[in-house]
């Protein structure tokens, strides 16, 4: 029983990273229609401008919030260099520009940094809480995200920008008329993402070890958090993440070994899809004719 | 008055047919010359590049099978590289076990991934856009850890090293030319099946159920029936072009199958451009050429190089080579013919 809770708990930690990041594809999904595959790359690489910045003596929540700012820029200026001349084009010319950037970014990282594994410092204390129940890692982690959740929902649902970003998403046509620059909205939601994705990157980095190809697994499992909660849903996003995170670790622990632990996680999820086919929190795309 | 106009409508009539048929001998003159090219090609060049236009040829093959699914039905799969995969086990286990000869085998694999391709279309049915991307995904991630898991058929992680088959003796050639030959005539066949089925009725079918899924099954189209088969022709294509790939190289492992592999031809058919056959052909020399020639460029970073390529094809051409390229030609074919009709 004490395991058991133990390794729900730890998969609650992990499922909030993934449930962070699927919560970057799940904003850029409903703003543009499209899947990023840079999301997990873009991710690694603000963590590896956080590593510089604690590496050069900056204080680690100092080195927090310069990187999520160096990130918003960086998204927002990728959605308009990279991302707006392909809006019209077939989706696949979309996909495969994000598998692009997600080979330059991963690219990049190698050159820049090498591919050897670096260490990455935990804001947290390493201890252990309620008789090893829990570590005080999971507990940082698992509140950071539910502060990011906080700020975001408010954001959206208290200003006006946070509307605004909303109708162009839901409907950019409509949003035009009435004065919203979708446009500048889309690159905000591609800034916010990538801020979103930072956070993510920074809390999994002390687990994982930095490296270039960290986020790799990480994003399967996002995808996997972000279309199980529904890809048009952000709390369902959340909760995928979540349900992915524990998923994962129980399989791992009881089912099988370590090996299969992906396949088996992704096919118990497949089997939910096939009876939910829009995911459990996704509405049903209705289509007039 | 009504005399006049049926004249002119037969006169036009028989232009016409007459610039379809200067149009039908050009093309097969063409395609004639092209294999006439690929023939002769493989005597001028080093065993190296012989090699390298061989798995070229097999790409194609890889690509377009993934051509029929996503370009042609519409529906996307990250997860070409596990049938890829399926095909050259299959091939591989049969050389090696069973002693199978290496030209028997292509018969199997196509077998096999049809029907592998069927069992997954028909789950695939109720998903669309990013969830069957996702199923298609978690194929090509279980790959790998399937192949090691069933070591005892697989090889496991050291896989299965196969005997490079020999040439007729009587033809004079070596191993690598006559791979090459072998492979260009299986890409001929794919070629001229693809289509055949593409142009037909099952094709047109295929299209209507991507172009507008609720007016084809309005029009009577069983649009389960043709996505399922779109699924099984597809990926059967694609397993073949796995078993040529185990043949020639004559190795198989689990790790030359990763998601990359599934990446790349997503990338191959969308640079080619997707709903097209010939677009298929220049996937495949985009897969094989351009990550050398990216090291080339920079041996620090020869992906970030690949990656920029990648974005500057689709950027240039968001339809692919053939499928920009296409439609301006013909379209500058007619403008000379009606230069030309003019000028008479």
């Amino acid at each position: 029983m004490h395991q058991l809770l133990q390794q729900i708990f730890s998969g609650i930690a992990a499922g909030a990273v993934y449930a962070s990041l699927a919560l970057a594809l799940v904003m850029i999904y409903r703003a543009t229609d499209l899947v990023n595959f840079a999301q997990g790359e873009m991710a690694m690489f603000s963590t590896y401008i956080a590593w510089t910045l604690v590496n050069a003596g900056l204080p680690f929540w100092a080195a927090f919030v310069i990187t999520l700012a160096v990130s918003f820029v960086g998204g927002m200026v990728i959605e308009r260099i990279v991302i707006r001349p392909v809006e019209n084009a077939p989706i696949l010319t979309a996909v495969v520009v994000t598998i692009g950037l997600l080979l330059i970014f991963n690219a990049t990282a190698g050159w820049i940094y090498s591919y050897t594994l670096q260490e990455f410092p935990s804001p947290f204390p390493d201890r252990t809480l309620f008789g090893a129940l829990m570590t005080t890692r999971d507990v940082g982690v698992i509140a950071v995200t539910l502060v990011m959740l906080a700020a975001l929902f408010c954001f959206f649902r208290f200003t006006a920008t946070g509307l605004a970003m909303r109708a162009a998403a839901q409907n950019p046509e409509s949003a035009r008329l009435c004065g919203v620059r979708v446009g500048r909205m889309l690159a905000l939601g591609w800034g916010f993402a990538a801020a979103i994705g930072a956070v993510a990157g920074i809390m999994v980095a002390p687990v994982l070890f930095l490296d270039p190809n960290m986020m790799g697994g990480v994003l399967l499992y996002a995808f996997t958090g972000a279309l199980l909660g529904g890809i048009t849903s952000p709390v369902g996003a959340v909760i995928g993440g979540l349900i992915v995170g524990v998923t994962e670790n129980l399989v791992g622990t009881y089912l099988i070994a370590s090996q299969l632990k992906l396949t088996v996680a992704l096919i118990l999820i497949i089997i939910v899809l096939v009876f939910r086919p829009n995911g459990l929190f996704g509405t049903a795309v209705v289509r007039r004719v | 008055m009504a005399e006049s106009v049926s004249l002119d409508g037969t006169a036009k009539l028989a232009m016409e047919r007459e610039t379809r048929m200067a149009i039908a001998v050009w093309r097969w003159a063409g395609t004639a010359a092209l294999i006439a090219v690929a023939v002769v090609l493989p005597f001028t060049l080093s065993n190296y590049h012989v090699f390298e236009l061989t798995q070229v040829m097999i790409y194609a093959i890889a690509v377009l099978g993934l051509n029929i699914l996503t370009g042609y039905n519409g529906q996307i799969s990250l997860g070409h590289g596990g049938f890829f995969a399926a095909g050259a086990y299959t091939a591989a286990i049969l050389m090696h076990r069973y002693g199978v000869p290496y030209w028997a085998t292509l018969a199997p694999a196509a077998l096999v991934c049809f029907g592998l391709g069927v069992l997954f279309g028909l789950p695939a049915l109720r998903f669309e856009g990013p969830y069957l991307a996702l199923v298609t995904l978690a194929m090509a991630v279980a790959m790998p850890q399937l192949l090691k898991y069933f070591d005892n058929w697989t090889g496991g992680k050291q896989g299965l090293v196969l005997v490079k088959p020999m040439p007729p003796p009587e033809l004079g050639i070596d191993r690598d030319r006559w791979l090459y030959l072998f492979v260009l005539v299986v890409l001929l066949v794919a070629i001229r099946v693809a289509a055949n089925l593409l142009n037909g009725r099952t094709g047109r079918a295929f299209v209507a159920i991507r172009d507008h899924p609720i007016a084809a099954a309005a029009m009577g189209i069983n649009t389960a029936r043709y996505k399922t088969l779109a699924f099984g022709t597809s990926t059967l294509f694609t397993g073949v072009a796995g078993a040529l790939a185990a043949i020639v190289i004559g190795f198989v492992a689990p790790e030359s199958f990763t998601l990359f592999l599934s990446l790349s031809f997503l990338i191959g058919s969308a640079v080619g451009g997707i709903a097209t056959i010939g677009g298929a052909i220049v996937g495949g020399f985009f897969i094989e050429f351009v990550p050398n020639f990216a090291n080339d460029i920079s041996d620090a970073a020869p992906w970030a190089i690949y990656g920029l390529t990648m974005l500057l094809f689709m950027y240039v051409m968001p339809r692919g080579v053939v499928g920009t390229l296409g439609p301006w030609l013909a379209h500058a074919m007619q403008q000379f013919r009606s230069a030309r009709r003019a000028a008479k």
